[in-house]
């Protein structure tokens, strides 16, 4: 089993990310994380898909997912070609034992404090999984109130952009 | 200039085309149908009995023409009896293009009366769907439908038309017939790639499947064994590309597959897959199908490349343009062993041919064979009587056998042989049992009305045969809710929607039905009984493998 990553240009309409999810879906793609956003052009969103399988996995997926007609460009990504980052919001319990060492660590992760009231502290973290799982690690031996965090967002390294792979 | 969405809808079928619709109408079509009368003198509608049945009429219609087949109905409950219908398409890439009204857009996401969400039903068995929001958009969506039906690999787009849209009125300009997207061969060196494997191999095998008559490549495929000296076989869905009496031509494969055909695949050393999808029914045993050959599979559709079985040469592009490329690089060689050991596999088969004289599935169909003429289009059900059917009809023209074969729909062959009959302008055939034909017979009221000649031959052994083989073979005889042994009178039901018919229990009997059949004027009812004991032979058991074989009953 492999992670992998793919970015996917689709025309930005109504319904696109249903056609995605549920091609994913009635296939049975193993997916661990999907972000969806407007791009630079407003005629395109842009969705990032994480998921874990083998190369064929891999190969399907891509094969699938231009044989929908929304779908206009598909870039696999990876750690050497591209640069991944996740936003990750955590909700800690604030007390007076704790509140140092969470504070020692949010520093060291360059954690942002966002939200601070008598009984919790919110932190803003964006890093890539990895690191992110970390933090969220180091966070387990104190009282976690509540975690929220995006999925990947990747862009190619270079001036290389999505829009120039050809849907073949 | 200025016109109603509903007639913008019939300008754009017009343009695109497109003589003869199936549908059914309804009240969040009633515009449309409001226009249909309008241009009656130039599009003709055939009214169907049911949405599915009309469906499968514009599927059958397709798939003997190679246009596009269309198929109207309305919202709710009109929709989603296409259902079936579109699936039957989809698995079988077949173009079509289906049209519903919905409720207005304001009503849109309220459980109107007769709303349903049929884009978000259709989502999994349509190339693609369309909601049209706003009247501005609608002629250009239907254009784009008709260009992604024919594209590439065929397959049905639904467009689901809300009511508001069809009475507001806009521009509309007349366009040239939409053109489908360019064809492209595989890539070069992956072509050339092959054709060593190919000029290597000492016993080539070329399995072919429905991807072929889809891309008219016959004549090339046919080149390329003439050069290589290779048999061919076929999956269901490549019966009637070539003529059957084709000496090169073994016969379908798979699970219920010709014994030469098989035995043929099993032995080769390289299988040239040319249009085919290696689905389950046709491989068995996909992870040890042909383990000892090279496998080369050419298809339009990149995502069909190593889904199901891997494959050594992946290519992906059309066919005709391909194999066109291949047979330049491949060698012209003579395999004289290869082929005397083919020769050997097709004595075998004949050795284990039922060769009963009495009425049986295989001489009720070989006698069939003797009353079709090169254009004559058989549309078959599903079950035992199909693959009767696939094993022993014989084709002289391609596009003439239509049979779901990748969803298997018991219902669709009586819409399909109205849709061919439309289609070839002759007399059609329908092949059915008295299962399949039990699910969708209202359409004989359709057949009847519109005139049309077609011949049905009922295989009628009380029973729903396929299952209950397996029943036979795997589940120890447990017949569980497959004698159905219905009290139906078929002769009397074929009088009753003013069709004529006839029941007949021997095979001289037979003779003389088809002799009245083939020279009447109308629809013809054949019930013919069939034991309910015969065996749809050969057989691969599922997850067998070609050695598995099971030619026999007590083997």
């Amino acid at each position: 089993m492999n992670r992998y990553t793919v970015a996917v240009l689709v025309n930005n309409q109504f319904g696109v990310l249903n056609r995605v999810t549920s091609m994913f879906r009635r296939r049975r793609f193993n997916i661990s994380a999907l972000t969806v956003s407007e791009t630079e052009s407003s005629a395109y969103s842009r969705i990032t898909v994480v998921f874990d399988g083998d190369e064929a996995n891999k190969q399907q997926l891509i094969n699938q997912l231009y044989k929908l007609a929304d779908v206009c460009s598909i870039s696999e990504l990876d750690e050497l070609n591209s640069i991944s980052c996740e936003l990750l919001l955590i909700k800690m319990q604030n007390d007076a034992d704790t509140r140092g060492e969470i504070s020692a660590a949010a520093q060291a992760f360059d954690a942002k404090t966002v939200d601070y009231s008598k009984d919790s502290i919110m932190l803003e973290l964006t890093g890539t999984s990895q690191r992110i799982d970390d933090f969220i690690n180091l966070m387990r031996d104190y009282t976690i109130l509540e975690i929220c965090r995006t999925g990947s967002v990747s862009l190619e390294k270079g001036s290389t952009t999505i829009r120039k792979v050809t849907n073949l | 200039m200025i016109l109603s969405g509903a007639d913008i809808v019939i300008e754009v079928l017009l343009e695109q085309e497109c003589d003869v619709i199936f549908g059914y109408p309804g009240a969040q079509v009633i515009d449309i149908y409001d226009s249909l009368y309008k241009y009656k003198d130039k599009i003709k509608h055939v009214l169907g009995a049911h949405e599915q049945g009309a469906a499968h009429a514009a599927d059958g219609y397709a798939r003997t023409t190679g246009k596009v087949g269309v198929v109207l109905s309305t919202s709710g409950p009109g929709a989603t009896n296409l259902v079936t219908a579109i699936a039957t398409a989809h698995l079988d890439s077949v173009p079509l293009v289906a049209i519903c009204g919905n409720v207005a857009t304001d009503k849109i996401g309220t459980d109107s009366f007769q709303e349903i969400d049929i884009t978000g039903i259709t989502l999994p068995i349509t190339k693609h769907n369309f909601f049209v929001n706003d009247i501005s958009e609608l002629a250009q969506t239907l254009r784009e439908a008709f260009r992604l039906a024919m594209s590439g690999r065929r397959g049905p787009v639904l467009v689901d038309i809300p009511k508001d849209v069809q009475t507001a009125l806009c521009e509309y300009t007349k366009a040239e017939k939409i053109t489908q997207d360019e064809a492209f061969a595989a890539k070069d060196m992956r072509i050339k790639e092959a054709a060593e494997c190919i000029n290597r191999a000492k016993r080539p095998y070329i399995y072919f499947g429905g991807g072929i008559i889809a891309a008219d490549a016959q004549n090339e495929m046919l080149k390329l064994a003439e050069k290589i000296d290779a048999p061919l076989g076929c999956s269901l869905m490549g019966i009637s590309a070539i003529a059957t009496n084709e000496p090169r031509f073994l016969g379908m494969q798979g699970m219920h597959g010709h014994y030469a055909s098989t035995m043929a695949m099993h032995n080769a050393d390289c299988i040239i897959s040319l249009g085919v999808r290696f689905n389950n029914r046709a491989t068995c045993d996909g992870e040890n199908f042909a383990k000892n050959a090279d496998v080369i599979h050419i298809d339009v559709d990149g995502s069909e490349l190593c889904k199901n079985v891997p494959t050594d040469y992946g290519l992906r592009g059309d066919l005709k343009l391909t194999l066109e490329k291949l047979l330049s690089y491949t060698d012209k060689s003579e395999k004289p062993l290869w082929q005397k050991q083919i020769e050997s596999f097709k004595q075998d088969e004949y050795y284990y041919n039922d060769k009963r004289d009495t009425l049986t599935p295989r001489s009720a169909i070989l006698m069939l064979n003797d009353y079709l003429d090169e254009n004559t289009a058989v549309a078959t059900d599903v079950g035992q009587h199909q693959m009767w059917s696939a094993q022993n009809l014989v084709f002289r023209k391609n596009r003439r056998f239509l049979s779901s074969g990748g969803l298997g729909t018991m219902g669709y062959g009586l819409g399909a042989a109205i849709g061919a009959y439309f289609g070839t302008n002759e007399r059609s055939v329908l092949v059915t049992g008295d299962g399949s034909f039990g699910m969708c017979l209202n359409e004989l009221a359709t057949a009847v009305n519109y005139d049309t000649d077609i011949v049905i031959l009922i295989m009628n052994n009380g029973a729903l045969g396929m299952v209950r083989q397996w029943q036979t073979m795997f589940f120890d005889r447990r017949y569980s809710s497959t004698v159905i042994d219905r009290k139906t009178d078929f002769t009397a039901l074929a009088k009753a929607f003013g069709a004529d018919g006839e029941r007949v229990e021997r095979i001289d009997e037979l003779k003389q039905a088809f002799d009245r059949a083939f020279s009447f004027k109308g629809v013809y009812v054949i019930d013919c009984v069939i034991d309910k004991d015969e065996l749809v032979l050969p057989m691969l058991p599922p997850n067998g493998t070609s050695g598995d074989i099971i030619v026999k009953v007590g083997d």
